[in-house]
């Protein structure tokens, strides 16, 4: 059994707002494995950004956190802001959803590369001007010794997040967490950066956990795969057995709402019904029973726990949180769900 | 395959915007100023604030005790030996006027530069940490903004005005209560920056809150932060003239522009250089710093900082 380098066991974050106390996150624990590719998948507002966040101790002020979160032996939560400083970047970097917006207007690149390294590491100008260079070549920017002075603004939406990545593999992390790092590219950038994030964990030999609302960026990078819903992991396991036997009815919908290649022509997409719930509050039973075609009374009642899905083609890491997960896993994918064309009445928003 | 396309895709777009590439497109203070040089309006204010400075400078520095000398030559009109006429006690009002423009500028520019330093600093802390401390920071900006200048400066018009160097007490006063402008900006300017991905990245990079508020916020605040400190010039400038021209400024054997207007003033219709050629430079000193100020503005507009957003 490897020693996981990050492990998050009940992790709970409320937010106190003027319309209540929101439960951001319940429970939640996960491991990350050395030179793991974690991915969270899950639409928004289920608590992915809130989950790396708190690992980064960069939450609101006015959010509350309790449970464990443990890099390596030591443990995060609880940690002064100047004790997380000194993780932040050197054993934790964070790669931002949107780098128009993540990289600072007035600062040229190789400034910025350069400021990230100096944050952690000593060595002088040279040598921090060298090693920058040699960031932005492994992130795949051409010809960085000559773009190395040019601002965020002369950089495409791609090579600005390739900046951003090396920024993040600047000083060696541990671990990467990527939140959306995709989301505000084009389709064709998306692959490319992709691409470079997968040299970069290389090169660096860190853990990547990737956020994101698109299947497709996970099941071409991620070796395991958690499925949140309303700041709980409804479905964690291996990405195959997450993708090709989801044990969960929302997992099912997740892959029915994204086009497929082997579909027939002409089908139309299978969508879930209704939206998340408000966090605000707590009422009994499975949060995702509105909007499952499967609900029977235990849903509305009783909410079921993570447990492990005992007929999974995958292995005994595949858990679900489904009263029925053994009858779903069975279930063609994504056939619960009607077609967008159906009629939908009967299920409540 | 996915790689080697990338870097091709990549290659060709790098080619198109950095060889043929000309300072429009590089970095903001290139553009800055690129901007700043090509407003007429701008560029003359710059000058005659300049040469207003520059002859001013000079003709003090050769005749430094010439704004106070007294001659037989009482309530001379304009003429070659003196070009603005002399006063009732025969001093020259052409030295006088010079003496008196840089004592304006020497009086505004310590304002400007209390108000931006403590401005600044109040405004950051209040706009970074917001709560508690903002909260205290921002009445105590209210309590300061509603203290009567004028009021203020007649209560201490006695300790000031007894003081050899009383510009620099009249400027500490004045600085002391007109940065609270600059403070109020700064914080508005903190807010939304410190909502900004790039603030958040760098705190996600382990800079201390000292850090992210020198290097990253106010180099993005910069901006306004310049333009406002040339409004507060022209401000300071009004000012001092006015508290002068009440008697509240500066004091005789001293001059500044605002004196030279008051003691001026009785004569405008009969001896009218007392009171026209002082009150002009007033005039243009003030529009030149608003000129430079105006351009500095139109210069630093965020909307027109970026070739391509």
């Amino acid at each position: 059994m490897v020693e996981p380098l990050l492990d998050i066991e009940d992790l709970d974050v409320r937010f106190s707002t003027s319309e209540g106390v929101t439960r951001a996150i319940r429970g939640v624990s996960l491991t990350l494995n050395p030179r793991e590719v974690l991915g969270i998948v899950g639409e928004s507002g289920s608590g992915k950004s809130v989950t790396a966040l708190a690992v980064m101790g960069l939450l609101a002020k006015n959010a509350k956190v309790t449970g464990s979160i443990k890099l390596g032996d030591r443990e995060l939560l609880g940690l002064k802001d100047r004790q997380m400083s000194s993780i932040r970047g050197l054993s934790i970097a964070m790669i931002f959803q949107d780098p128009l917006t993540s990289l600072n207007p007035v600062y040229s690149v190789g400034w910025q590369v350069e400021e990230a390294i100096g944050a952690h590491q000593d060595l002088n100008r040279e040598e921090r001007r060298a090693e920058a260079i040699r960031l932005l070549e492994i992130v795949g920017i051409p010809r960085a010794s000559d773009r190395i002075d040019d601002y965020p603004h002369e950089f495409s939406g791609g090579m600005r997040q390739r900046v951003v990545i090396a920024i993040a593999m600047a000083n060696n992390p541990q671990i990467i967490l990527a939140d959306e790092p995709t989301t505000a590219l084009d389709v064709t950038v998306q692959a490319q950066v992709l691409e470079a994030l997968k040299v970069a964990l290389d090169e660096s030999h860190a853990s990547l956990v990737l956020i994101t609302h698109d299947l497709g960026v996970v099941a071409g990078l991620a070796s395991r795969v958690v499925v949140m819903y309303a700041g709980r992991i409804v479905e964690v396991g291996t990405a195959d057995a997450v993708f090709y036997s989801p044990a969960m009815p929302y997992t099912h919908g997740l892959l029915g709402s994204i086009p497929r290649v082997d579909d027939d022509g002409g089908a139309r997409l299978r969508q879930i019904p209704g939206s998340p719930p408000s966090m605000i509050g707590t009422r009994p039973g499975c949060p995702f029973s509105p909007r499952c075609p499967l609900r029977q009374d235990i849903c509305l009642t009783e909410e079921p726990e993570l447990r492990s899905v005992a007929s999974s083609a995958g292995s005994e890491s595949h858990q679900a949180a489904c009263h029925f997960a053994s009858d779903v896993v069975s279930m063609p994918i994504a056939s619960m769900f009607p077609n967008s064309s159906d009629d939908q009445e009967g299920l409540p928003e | 395959m996915t790689k080697k396309s990338s870097s091709e895709t990549v290659a060709t777009t790098g080619d198109v915007h950095s060889d043929d590439m000309d300072f429009n497109a590089r970095g903001q203070w290139a553009m800055v100023v690129h901007r700043f040089l090509h407003n007429g309006q701008a560029m003359t204010g710059l000058i005659a604030f300049f040469l207003m400075l520059v002859v001013s400078g000079i003709y003090t520095a050769l005749h430094p005790n010439q704004y106070a000398a007294l001659s037989i030559a009482f309530n001379q009109g304009p003429s070659a030996a003196h070009i603005f006429g002399t006063n009732s006690i025969g001093i020259d009002m052409l030295a006088q006027i010079l003496k008196g423009v840089l004592q304006d500028v020497q009086v505004a520019v310590l304002v400007a530069a209390i108000s931006v330093v403590v401005g600044t600093f109040i405004g950051a802390l209040a706009g970074y940490y917001g709560g508690k401390i903002d909260n205290v920071l921002m009445r105590f900006v209210d309590l300061v903004l509603v203290i009567p200048v004028l009021v203020v400066l007649i209560m201490l018009s006695q300790i000031v005005a007894q003081k050899a160097n009383n510009w620099f007490y009249l400027a500490i006063i004045i600085g002391a209560l007109s940065w609270t402008y600059i403070a109020r900006l700064v914080r508005a300017e903190f807010l939304s920056l410190r909502e900004r991905d790039f603030i958040e990245a760098s705190r996600a990079l382990g800079a201390s809150d000292w850090r992210i508020i020198s290097r990253h916020m106010i180099p993005n605040a910069i901006g306004p932060i310049i333009v406002n400190a040339t409004i507060t010039v022209a401000g300071a400038i009004v000012l001092e003239a006015t508290l002068s021209y009440l008697g509240l400024g500066i004091q005789p054997p001293a001059v500044s522009l605002g004196l030279l207007i008051e003691q001026g003033q009785n004569s405008a219709t009969t001896e009218y250089w007392l009171f026209v050629y002082p009150a002009a430079f007033l005039l243009a000193l003030i529009v030149s710093v608003f000129f430079i100020g105006d351009g500095l503005r139109a210069a630093l507009d965020p909307r027109k900082n970026r070739v391509r957003a």
